[in-house]
């Protein structure tokens, strides 16, 4: 029995540009990153963000301008894709419609030297892997959108690569399915230990697979870390808005002190972990879970009144017109018998809201 | 797990091609390609020694035409490349440099010595005069050439050009290397002919003087005068039948598209008729029908007692003759931008309370002008370059096309006074040419998006359409007419003198006999009909192939120049065959390359003549594949060439069959270009009909011209049988990669 087995290594950008025609703004912009073999790494970001171009040079598909790029500690900035030991699904799943499932898969396997028998095992073994066994025989057009998927995965699993690179590959699947598989892939990652490294622009499904989530934005990084920590300590403003909602304020720093830092933003006073900021003007944001509605009036809370209420099944979605603009607020507790008109205070936890920059 | 590619001591691209050059210079004849293309006779001709056979070592081994011996040397530097990667910048700059250095040195001296030592005044008085001569280049200096080329994108390729790909670099070069050498270096020399008096000096007043003649510019006609000059007529003709044919054109993608007209299949079907009828053969039926022993004519005489004049003979037969040629190819054009027309913006305009004449004169119309353009270049050009109709019919009304030939065959063979006529026709299709781009450059009507438009187009007013269903009669009818003519005519015994049937044309051209050695093809057409199936089976695939591997690096590819490369490879397009012959007599008559009496050029001339073609097909389906086919593929390990191979073209098989096709046919129908470069060993069909028209032999040539045609219905439908049960077959394919979105570069 013939196994797929992992050779993850790492990938390693090193000051990385990337651009596209003399004198165009560049796709990618002095871009350094790790990825740590046997990882799940996603690469957020709005369309035209620079994602799929760092995808793509890690791919060979495009070399960059400058910088250096490593995989598994080998310079390999300027080997082509052929070369390199990288396997990629694409969006559109790229399967060759005129080869069957089978030759989809044993495709690659031919031109990195296998003899025919050892091919065709490997084939099957990968097929099994994704659910598919059996169905070899068919030509890609008779599949359907997920199963087409999961040949793209096999086909690219079987080479056994150091690196796997998925561009979007949930896109074209319907939202049910979209679940599932990414679940799939995630499980089969961890089972075989590969280093993976995943684009999209969907913050749900970046959270949900990735061990850790490089955002970018304007063809820089945004900020780097775990699904957590971009969630709950984003380090911008348009990081706290891509992922997630967030409610972001004007404030003012009045004092930094070990660490803590004393923040006013307008009737309340907070205490929040300060990071980089120093005292003066600067930006907070706060989830909308996170935030509280309280009876109006209450010391250190932000009056206003509602404007809104929705029920949506398992939360109540409230907005508040305060003195600092609108604020949203989910709610749990869907039978507070809340209604529009009615003045409240918005209460701010000292755990949740955020300092950011920008 | 990956195999290193790069593990080989010598890296195989530069040892195949340095082993190829090697066995060019080493053991195959250097000279003689003329004579020794397919034939393998040279081995018994004294095979390695003698002069005119040997293998460029073994001439220099006897002390013989020493020169050649520097390209040895330089075919042996890769081999200071063993044990060396590709990616030392020693081994890009050696190979640069040797294919470089090779390169020029054959051009030098295959250009500079010629049948009399040196070519040039100075080499002489630089290097002192050579006693000793050489011929053309053969087998040898081919496969010498073409190592030079390779080692040399080679190295270029290793420099990290186009992505450092060596197919990719390679193929550039290649098709660079023979588009410059079978268009470009044959137009220039021509050019340069042009100023080249009869007695061999350079003279810029002899030239000024015959540029300048009345014979091409004269407007005699115009003041009452017996007749215009050449570049005139040519000119009026085109622009006349270029403004008929788009206008019919445009009545006919109207009515198909817009009347609810039941036969629109049939009418598509008729834009075969330009492609399979060789082109002088519309001519030949017009003077069957208005000619002095016509039918028209002499019924016309018999009833009403008009008297038979050779009004036909001229620009009324040639405009009669053109219209219906190539207004099926204006059909073409315009019903592609007809229907590309967005049903929804005419529907909007509809709600917008404009009538159905209003939305068609204030909406479909101008969206369709870039069609309109397009199609009345084509005419142009398309007439411009007309030589068989002008051949037959053209009478006292000269043109250019048919003045260049007369120029080279007539008693006067005035090679100068072909090369400025065949300039003024340049000039005149290739300006068509650059405003055509030009024009369409700058505009967008595309109103088509990748998005479902469901609408339907409105029908046209009814009395616009009543127009356009009576114009389409008339000429669906004429068009029937010409073509029962020529299947009746090719029956008749001597038309307009004895109208009885008989099968003796048939039986002089095809008759076939048995004798001690099998079948005798005893017919008189045999031998040209065989050649010409022979020379068009042999150029369709590679027209075919050149023309797919040009439309992939223009489609997949992106290098430096690619904008010139394009223009480069569809210029051919614009030239007219008649300058593509001439030019090609005039370069290829002498060394290095002396090709003329050889079935090898007219195989060159169909390749570059028909490339655009191919190019085109190829383009056309090329962008239809997801980009990110092949680049699953390259990431899957499979290099560019294996790509190609096993992605692009089992998935273009019904391009390739189109392209292989379409240029068989043409072959098969083509008459300017190669009237020039036919030889009694290599006649071909068309300009065997023609010389059996130029002899009065009509009934031979209708024959002859009636089993074409059938021979090319045969062929088509072969195609259409073929590409549509393959479509069948891919029903599911289409749907996958049309659905697949495409995956733009650098988005997201």
């Amino acid at each position: 029995m013939i196994n797929i087995k992992s050779n993850a290594a790492s990938v390693e950008f090193r000051n990385v540009t990337k651009i596209y025609n003399k004198g165009a703004k560049p796709a990618v912009d002095g871009v350094s990153l790790t990825v740590e073999a046997g990882k799940l790494v996603t690469l957020l970001g709005p369309s035209g963000c620079g994602k799929t171009t760092t995808l793509r040079m890690i791919a060979g598909l495009e070399l960059p301008t400058s910088g250096q790029i490593l995989i598994g500690g080998q310079d390999v900035t300027l080997l082509p894709a052929t070369d390199r030991d990288v396997s990629m699904v694409f969006q559109s799943y790229a399967l060759f419609p005129h080869m069957t499932v089978s030759e989809n898969v044993e495709y690659g396997l031919k031109f990195s030297g296998f003899d025919k028998k050892t091919a065709t095992e490997k084939a099957r073994a990968g097929l099994e892997l994704v659910g598919l066994a059996g169905f070899g025989d068919r030509l890609p057009s008779q599949l359907s959108g997920g199963q087409q998927q999961r040949v793209a995965v096999a086909r690219a699993l079987v080479l056994e690569p150091q690196v796997l690179l998925f561009d979007e590959p949930l896109s074209n699947l319907d939202a049910k399915l979209r679940r599932r598989v990414r679940e799939e892939i995630r499980e089969i990652q961890q089972n075989l230990g590969l280093t993976v490294v995943y684009v999209t622009h969907d913050q749900e499904e970046a959270l949900a697979v990735s061990d850790r989530i490089i955002v970018m934005n304007n063809a820089v990084i945004a900020q780097d870390g775990t699904p957590r920590d971009l969630y709950d300590k984003p380090a911008s403003a348009f990081v706290a808005d891509f992922i997630g909602e967030a409610n972001l304020f004007d404030c003012e720093v009045m004092a930094v002190d070990k660490g803590v830092a004393t923040v006013k933003l307008g009737p309340a006073t907070l205490k929040l972990p300060a990071g980089e900021h120093g005292p003066g003007k600067a930006r907070l944001a706060a989830r909308p879970t996170r935030l509280e509605l309280v009876k109006a009036g209450g010391a250190g809370t932000l009056p206003g009144v509602l404007e809104r209420v929705t029920y949506v099944g398992s939360d109540l979605e409230l907005v508040v017109k305060t003195d600092l603009g609108e604020v949203f607020i989910v709610s749990p507790d869907v039978d507070a018998p809340y209604a529009a008109g009615q003045k409240v205070g918005v209460r701010f936890p000292d755990k949740g809201p955020v300092l950011v920059k920008g | 797990m990956r195999v290193d590619r790069n593990a080989a001591a010598w890296h195989p691209t530069v040892a195949l091609w340095t082993t190829v050059g090697l066995v060019g210079f080493c053991l195959l004849p250097w000279y003689g390609l003329r004579d020794n293309f397919f034939l393998f006779g040279w081995l018994l001709d004294g095979y390695p020694l003698n002069e005119n056979v040997a293998p460029a070592l073994f001439l220099n081994l006897q002390g013989l035409k020493m020169w050649l011996a520097p390209m040895g040397l330089l075919l042996l530097t890769p081999f200071l490349l063993w044990g060396r990667k590709k990616s030392d910048p020693f081994f890009g700059n050696v190979l640069i440099a040797a294919g470089a250095a090779g390169l020029f040195y054959l051009l030098f001296q295959g250009f500079g010595i010629g049948l009399r030592g040196w070519n040039w005044d100075w080499a002489n008085a630089v290097f002192g005069t050579l006693d000793d001569r050489q011929f053309g280049m053969g087998w040898g200096a081919v496969l010498a050439a073409s190592a030079f080329l390779f080692l040399f994108t080679t190295g270029l390729a290793a420099k990290g050009a186009v992505g450092g790909d060596e197919f990719v670099v390679g193929s550039i070069g290649f098709i660079v290397a023979v588009v410059g050498v079978f268009i470009f270096m044959p137009i220039l020399q021509m050019l340069a002919s042009a100023v080249i008096a009869q007695d061999g000096t350079v003279s810029f007043a002899i030239f000024f003087e015959k540029f300048l003649s009345d014979r091409i510019w004269g407007l005699g006609c115009m003041t009452g005068g017996p007749r215009c000059g050449a570049a005139w007529n040519s000119l009026f003709l085109a622009i006349l039948v270029g403004l008929i044919t788009t206008v019919l054109g445009l009545i006919f993608a109207l009515m198909v598209t817009r009347t609810g007209f039941r036969f629109g299949q049939a009418v598509r079907a008729m834009t075969v008729l330009p492609i399979i009828t060789p082109p002088f053969v519309i001519g030949l039926a017009i003077i069957l029908l208005f000619g002095l022993s016509g039918i028209v004519t002499q019924g016309l005489d018999a009833l009403f007692g008009i008297t038979p004049t050779r009004w036909i003979y001229g620009l009324p037969g040639l405009l009669m003759a053109q219209v219906l040629a190539f207004t099926p190819i204006a059909f073409l054009v315009m019903i592609g931008v007809v229907e590309g027309v967005s049903p929804s913006m005419e529907e909007a305009a509809q709600t917008l309370r404009a009538s159905r004449w209003e939305t068609f004169r204030t909406v479909s119309l101008p969206l369709m002008r870039p069609g309109l353009a397009n199609a009345f270049l084509l005419g142009f050009i398309e007439s411009m370059a007309d030589f068989g109709n002008p051949l037959v019919l053209g009478g006292n009304f000269d043109v250019l096309s048919t003045e260049i030939f007369f120029a080279i065959v007539g008693a006067q063979y005035d090679q100068a006074q072909a090369a400025i006529l065949a300039i003024v026709l340049l000039f005149f299709t290739l300006g068509a040419f650059y405003a055509q781009r030009f024009w369409l450059g700058k505009k967008s009507y595309t109103t088509v998006t990748g998005k479902g438009d469901a609408g339907v187009h409105p029908h046209l007013p009814t009395g616009l359409r009543n127009a356009v269903f009576g114009i389409v009669i008339f000429w669906t009818a004429f068009t029937i007419l010409i073509y029962a003519t020529i299947v009746y005519g090719s029956f008749v015994k001597l038309w307009g003198v004895d109208f009885s049937l008989t099968f003796d044309h048939y039986f002089k051209a095809f008759s076939i006999g048995w004798n001690e050695f099998g079948i005798h093809w005893r017919g008189s057409a045999w031998s040209s009909f065989w050649t010409t199936i022979q020379i068009a089976l042999i150029s369709a695939p590679l027209t075919a192939a050149m023309g797919l591997i040009t439309a992939y690096l223009l489609v997949r590819q992106s290098f430096a120049g690619k904008e010139a490369f394009e223009f480069g490879t569809m210029l051919s397009f614009a030239i007219p065959g008649t300058v593509i012959g001439v030019s090609y007599v005039i370069a290829f008559n002498v060394p290095p390359i002396e090709l003329t009496g050889t079935g090898l050029i007219l195989v060159l001339s169909f390749i570059f003549r028909n490339m655009p073609v191919g190019v085109r097909a190829g383009i056309a389906s090329m962008s239809q594949l997801d980009k990110s086919l092949d680049e699953s593929s390259l990431t899957l390990g499979a290099n560019t060439f294996q790509t190609f191979r096993k992605v692009m073209l089992p998935l273009l098989r019904p391009a390739i069959l189109a392209a292989l096709v379409y240029s068989f046919v043409r072959a098969m129908t083509a008459i300017s270009a190669i009237i020039f470069l036919v030889s009694a060993r290599y006649d071909m069909s068309t300009s065997y009909i023609v010389g059996r028209v130029e002899n009065n032999e009509y009934g031979i040539a209708i024959a002859y011209s009636t089993v074409l045609i059938f021979v090319m219905l045969l062929a088509i439908g072969l195609m259409q049988l073929l590409v549509g049960s393959r479509r069948i077959g891919r029903r599911g394919v289409d749907q996958s990669t049309a659905g697949a979105p495409a995956t733009a570069a650098g988005a997201g």
